[in-house]
């Protein structure tokens, strides 16, 4: 930087009034808003971390300790936990410009292998569970060759997965509960996700842990790792990428399968939540995980945004419907509230975005 | 289904809400049996999903064009089908509610449902009688289906508190009660997720909730669930309604105190006989003295009997249940 300030005194003797001039009468004009947008810009993450903080603050302000408590606090942790493992990996298909409608689906699925293959072939529960995750990358692998091989549109093949393999789910299980009560006894492994420790009255589960390790470690590989720049490139424009010498195949082949792999995880980590193995969970989860990766700030458009914001976004959701459940408003009221973030939130991506190019 | 059968019978329309709820798969169950048995055709429809009421009308239309002499109908939007169900029974077709009543309930021919106010009193009744004094300073939490409250809902729930003994108010909403026992109401969807985070958000709003009224037995499993996880599955009386085989084996596991259990098999098998006695005899069902439906019975399921509340054994209930 002093190097490049250095060698252009040289040669602005004559024209430095005038220039300098301008130059800071721009600067000025942006100064605030400008200012703001760029720095927004540059820390995608940080507008639904305000809105986060926020949350907090006004519900905490609203409801005193009973709100504003370790217990309260890390309770919305372990709300969230089921869609923000599930968001981490809807995150990274978003960022290559994708969508994967078929995330819960995936989560149902390997649940339910895990949960079946148990009880109903008698396999040791660490194989159903490394048979469960196997499922889900699979599932994630066909997803990414459709994609990126015969190049279909990702709305169109997880549209058409989630429905392929939700029925395939309700067919194999038969629609059958296996009950907590079961589990606990024969193959308490499959509930390690939900097992819990205390900290000073803050409560924590295996899965939430798991949920923000997860989404620390895809933060790091998306910022500091080849593969990472690599995913970024390939949303923000893949023929470019594949000029410069990405390889667009096999890096898209690798975050449907990832997806897929965190996905099994989360069917996991729900049997941890819910004791049970229920085919009928996580319905909702695909929308649940897209709303919290727009209300996180990142770009449906691709290449843009930090994997933080999804965790963030997840969490206001969290915040806003316990916080209006203790203030006794109407469950609506927590809909229309989210609504009104997940607009806002395209509005203000749309906004930071012009400061871009 | 064989094929003489489907040859000379007359046609039954089935038509629920999904194919997938076990519920609704006992349903289809005891009406293909019954339609085998009579020599009558049935032909089974589903909405894709709990909701899906484009799917059901499409499924009236198809009966209508198909000659059928009657529908069995689980509504999945009560009175958005009513216009549907009035072009059925314009063409000559006999239209028989199952479990879900029609809004208003004589847009059918007939309702075969579960008494779903008594099924909330019955256990509205066990648990006061459980609790004996203790009830008088119950802290009461109600995990509900869905925002719309839907009438199955409100029954239950309604039920149940005037089982309590706490005042109704308004006896077709859920939440306008003033009694200071009535920690609060949340929705679960009815399914293990949604009944545990809606215990979790009712603790967080008060921790020293001591009785829970559950619309089903999964949302059950998941309060009970969040119950564990703050060490107080012991001291929180659920009771339930539904009588699922899971739902009636965690009764006998002391999960669930006590759920009222229902019978979608008579529903559907009496449903076929229905519309078998109007195609041979023209003649259509009738109510039960003193309701505005055929009520096809329930029974209040548990190991702990409570003085002056009925009740059938667990053993009893794991012999009728379904799913």
């Amino acid at each position: 930087m002093s190097d490049t300030s250095r060698r252009s005194d040289d040669f602005e003797a004559a024209a430095k009034g005038s220039q300098e001039q301008i130059a800071e009468f721009d600067d000025h004009h942006r100064g605030f808003v400008g200012t703001v947008q760029h720095f927004l810009h540059v820390n995608p993450s940080l507008v639904p971390l305000i809105v986060l903080v926020a949350a907090i603050v006004i519900f905490g302000a609203l409801l005193g300790s009973k709100f504003f408590s370790p217990f309260a606090l890390t309770l919305i942790l372990q709300q969230v936990q089921i869609v923000g493992i599930v968001a981490a990996a809807q995150s990274l298909v978003i960022l290559t410009a994708g969508i994967d409608l078929s995330v819960g689906a995936i989560m149902v699925m390997s649940s339910v292998v895990m949960g079946q293959f148990t009880f109903r072939y008698g396999l040791p529960p660490t194989v159903a569970i490394v048979c469960g995750l196997f499922v889900g990358t699979a599932i994630g692998a066909v997803n990414g060759y459709l994609v990126s091989r015969i190049k279909l549109p990702p709305f169109i093949v997880t549209l058409g997965m989630w429905q392929i393999v939700l029925a395939a789910n309700f067919l194999y299980s038969q629609n059958e509960t296996i009950r907590s009560q079961e589990i606990e006894e024969n193959a308490a492994i499959l509930q390690l996700f939900g097992a819990k420790f205390n900290v000073g009255g803050a409560v924590f589960t295996v899965g939430v842990i798991f949920m923000l390790v997860l989404i620390l470690g895809l933060s790091y590989a998306l910022r500091h790792t080849a593969w990472g720049r690599h995913v970024y490139a390939v949303g923000d424009d893949p023929e470019a990428a594949e000029l410069s010498g990405v390889n667009v195949h096999r890096t898209l082949m690798s975050v449907y399968m990832l997806s897929g792999l965190i996905c099994a995880f989360a069917g996991w980590a729900l049997i941890g939540r819910i004791g049970s193995v229920s085919p009928t969970s996580g319905q909702l989860a695909n929308i649940e995980s897209i709303t919290a990766v727009v209300i996180g700030g990142i770009s449906l458009f691709g290449g843009r945004g930090s994997i933080l914001g999804s965790l963030f976004g997840a969490l206001i959701v969290g915040v806003f419907t316990l916080g209006l459940r203790l203030l006794g408003a109407d469950a609506q009221w927590t809909f229309l509230l989210i609504g009104i973030l997940i607009i806002a939130a395209v509005a203000v991506d749309q906004w930071i975005r012009k400061v871009a190019a | 289904m064989a094929g003489s059968a489907m040859a000379e019978g007359e046609t039954v329309c089935l038509i629920t809400k999904t194919d997938t709820n076990p519920f609704f798969v006992k349903m289809k169950e005891g009406a293909t049996a019954k339609a085998e048995e009579l020599g009558m055709t049935l032909k089974a429809f589903a909405g894709k999903v709990d909701g899906d009421h484009e799917t059901q009308v499409q499924a009236i239309e198809t009966c209508i064009l198909d000659g059928a002499k009657g529908i069995l109908l689980t509504a999945s939007d009560t009175s958005s089908i009513v216009p549907a169900v009035k072009q059925a029974r314009d063409a000559g077709v006999l239209v028989i509610a199952l479990d879900t009543p029609l809004e208003p309930i004589d847009s059918a021919d007939a309702t075969f449902a579960t008494d779903n106010f008594l099924a909330g009193l019955l256990i509205g009744q066990w648990a006061k009688a459980t609790l004996g004094d203790a009830a008088n300073d119950a802290k009461i939490a109600t995990l509900d289906l869905a925002v719309s409250q839907p009438t199955v809902d409100v029954l239950r729930n309604q039920g149940f508190l005037q089982g309590f003994g706490v005042d109704l108010a308004d006896p077709n909403v859920i939440g306008d009660e003033d009694d200071p026992r009535l920690v609060g109401s949340d929705v679960t969807a009815g399914n293990e997720e949604g009944g545990r985070r809606a215990m979790e958000n009712l603790l967080a709003k008060d921790p020293t909730i001591n009785v829970v009224h559950t619309i089903n037995e999964p949302a059950a499993a998941g309060a009970y669930e969040a119950l564990k996880a703050i060490g107080r599955e012991n001291d929180v009386l659920i009771v339930s309604v539904d009588g699922g085989c899971p739902g009636v084996q965690n009764v006998a596991d002391g999960v669930i105190g006590a759920t009222s259990q229902q019978y979608p098999l008579l529903m559907a098998s009496l449903g076929v006989e229905a519309v078998k006695k109007w195609a041979d005899e023209g003649v259509k069902p009738e109510n039960t003295p003193g309701k505005d439906f055929f009520d096809t019975g329930v029974a209040l399921v548990t190991d702990k009997p409570a003085e002056g509340v009925e009740s059938i054994s667990v053993k009893e209930g794991m012999d009728l249940c379904w799913g």
